[in-house]
């Protein structure tokens, strides 16, 4: 066989591959359209044209789009927040906790130095909010590395720490004189800048870029090498002499950071103002994205994008046919039980 | 401070109490199965919905209990299908499965927001008649109060001196071991997931249609993500589970306590209390293995090819 025909071989292979995963995506999406399909003529809906109206909204329109982007964009932090961690093994669950922290902390920022200008205060915050996240997940990863307490039921219990930490804050210290559930509006240096005339802001442009470098550090540092030594065999890790306790409690406070980076950009940027019980689950969110993708970059940028897709598109249906919002977690929680039960009719179909 | 004002709260701890010592043996089973069940918020909110939509519907709050019972042992099926049969990761499945609870409970629900049903009757306890009216009614409890710490035994009883609870148990340990000796895994998780989410179902319902006599989206706030931290707490045992629970409600009752007294601390940093116990609990047994999970907790069991 020639050099060219191994080539031709070789790429037919890809062609193959990307073919059969196309099928399988398109399968699952069927099989979740008919499951909410049906769901939706129970509540009295016309399910295809809630499908269009979904469509329409979101990708069809130059502000549907922007309010995608802006949904999806913290999910791509909260899910980073869980991936660097799961490349070393580490189950971080607390991304709910750290974001929390995050945005704390740089609330204090925003409201202690609200004179500083746009270009100082704005980094400050978010270093406060990578400090307050990075603090946070260093309770776990001590604990970790000390062998005391395993770091899923770690990080899960301060997950529910954090909210009543925020909601102390913000109802005896810091609320506005009309809502005691929420601080004053920020002023406008500690907003994040937003672009394209929509709200979009910075932090987006944030997320990529820390994806980027996480997807640099896995595949081409000695760095990614050793975490995917320890996240594979942490004893033979151990005995070819890579400190694992301080890898564990290093990556868990970078995850940390991460979240709570998140955090501080939800309060500058998404709200301007910080608000008891703002999350929404994000974290847990980024937990379920990075899980999905298997912690690989473009996987979870497609990811949060569908999951964005979903939740931006029935919020416009939520104003138009006036079905409840939480359905569209039924919507949300069908195609993650599709995605998670890998189905079996796939491989038949495939060629 | 009154007597009155203090059996006051004792009673309130009671009341909230219940749905979660309930929800904590259901999670208790799922888990010396060695499936984590973090959905549980989801199928609290389902069985409270559909519970109290039974209720508003037929007028008969037992039917009401029934229905959500089953409601929630049907829902964790959704979540045997996927980390049993399917062997898909079990934390990412159990928050699939919290976000499908927060939608479909909200659909159930959203006809019955505000309408008044019959509650759980509340019954008098002899030996309380005497006492004045004010008292009495403090300590008039329904059936599912009364049942409660008699559940904690039988799921104590049923896990520890019954065959079938041995084996759950060995499963929870090591699948692989349990299938050598003869046991099914998959069948044994599917039956501690519909037993658990059975004792769920049962909270949840106390919550609706006995306690708050009322529905509204979200309403468990939390109380699911509280039973897998009190089941962690009670290192994985039932009776330990009644201990868990109390402590909660006594926190709440001591927060409404300290209120009343006019002692100024904020009830935001009392909720955060068991939490932190729980941590500081867990950092005190320094993971030796006596104290530890069931050693297969979280794993997938692959079946035999």
């Amino acid at each position: 066989m020639s050099q060219n025909d191994k080539n031709m071989l070789k790429w037919n292979q890809i062609f193959q591959k990307i073919l059969d995963s196309a099928a399988r995506y398109l399968m699952m999406g069927f099989v979740v359209l008919f499951l909410f399909g049906i769901i939706l003529l129970i509540t009295g809906k016309d399910p295809i044209q809630s499908y269009k109206d979904i469509l329409t909204s979101t990708l069809g329109s130059q502000y549907g789009f922007s309010e995608v982007i802006v949904t999806m964009t913290p999910m791509l932090i909260t899910a980073l927040a869980v991936a660097l961690p799961t490349r070393i093994g580490l189950i971080n669950i607390g991304g709910e906790g750290q974001l929390y922290m995050g945005a704390l902390l740089a609330t204090w920022g925003a409201l202690t130095f609200e004179t500083l200008p746009v270009w100082a205060l704005v980094p400050l915050m978010g270093l406060l909010g990578i400090i307050g996240g990075a603090l946070w997940a260093f309770i776990p990863g001590i604990l970790k590395s000390l062998g005391l307490v395993n770091e899923t039921i770690a990080t899960l219990l301060l997950n529910l720490v954090a909210p009543s930490i925020v909601a102390y804050f913000v109802f005896g210290f810091w609320h506005s004189p009309m809502d005691t559930n929420k601080t004053p509006n920020f002023v406008d240096a500690a907003q994040l800048p937003t672009f394209f005339n929509s709200r979009i802001d910075l932090s987006f442009f944030i997320a990529l870029v820390l994806l980027a470098i996480f997807w640099y550090l896995m595949k081409y540092t000695r760095w990614g090498l050793e975490m995917r030594a320890i996240g594979g065999n942490p004893q033979a890790a151990k005995r070819n002499g890579l400190p694992i306790n301080k890898y564990w409690v290093i990556v868990l406070c970078i995850g940390g950071a991460i979240a709570g980076l998140a955090g501080a950009a939800q309060v500058s940027g998404f709200y301007g103002v910080l608000l008891v019980n703002f999350s929404r689950s994000l974290g847990y969110m980024g937990f379920l994205i990075s899980w999905l993708s298997f912690g690989d970059p473009i996987g979870i940028f497609i990811t949060s994008f569908v999951v964005s897709v979903i939740i931006t598109g029935g919020n416009m249906l939520q104003l138009t046919i006036g079905i409840p919002y939480a359905v569209i977690n039924i919507l949300l929680a069908l195609t993650l039980f599709v995605v998670l039960a890998k189905p079996t009719f796939l491989k038949r179909i495939t060629i | 401070m009154t007597l009155l004002s203090i059996l006051g709260m004792i009673s309130s701890a009671i009341f909230s109490g219940t749905s979660l010592l309930y929800t904590t043996l259901g999670e208790t089973i799922h888990q010396r199965s060695g499936i984590v069940n973090l959905g549980l918020e989801g199928v609290m909110l389902i069985s409270a919905s559909s519970g109290f939509a039974v209720t508003a519907i037929t007028g008969n709050p037992y039917l009401g209990v029934f229905i959500a019972m089953m409601a929630g042992g049907i829902m964790n099926m959704i979540l045997g299908f996927l980390v049993v049969t399917r062997r898909a990761n079990q934390l990412a499945s159990g928050l699939a499965l919290m976000f499908f609870g927060f939608g479909l409970s909200a659909i159930i629900g959203k006809p019955y927001v505000g309408t008044r049903i019959n509650a759980l009757p509340r019954l008098n306890l002899p030996g309380l008649s005497s006492l004045p009216r004010l008292y009495s009614s403090l300590f008039k409890f329904d059936f599912l109060i009364i049942l409660v710490i008699p559940a904690a035994f039988f799921v104590w009883w049923l896990l520890f001196r019954t065959r079938w609870g041995l084996g759950l148990r060995a499963v929870g340990e090591s699948a692989d071991t349990a299938f050598a000796s003869g046991r099914s895994p998959f069948l044994i998780r599917y039956q501690a997931l519909f037993l658990g989410g059975m004792l769920t179902g049962l909270g949840a319902a106390h919550l609706s249609i006995a306690y708050t006599i009322n529905w509204t989206e979200y309403m468990t706030g939390g109380r699911g993500f509280i039973a897998v931290a009190l089941v962690i707490f009670s290192k994985w045992h039932p009776l330990r589970a009644i201990l868990g629970a109390l402590l909660f409600s006594g926190a709440v009752a001591f927060q409404l306590l300290l209120q009343s007294s006019g002692v100024q601390i904020s009830p935001f940093l009392l909720d955060t209390i068991p939490y932190i116990l729980t941590l500081l609990v867990l950092i005190v047994w320094g993971g030796a293995r006596r104290h530890a999970a069931p050693a297969s907790l979280g794993r997938i069991y692959q079946g035999v090819e």
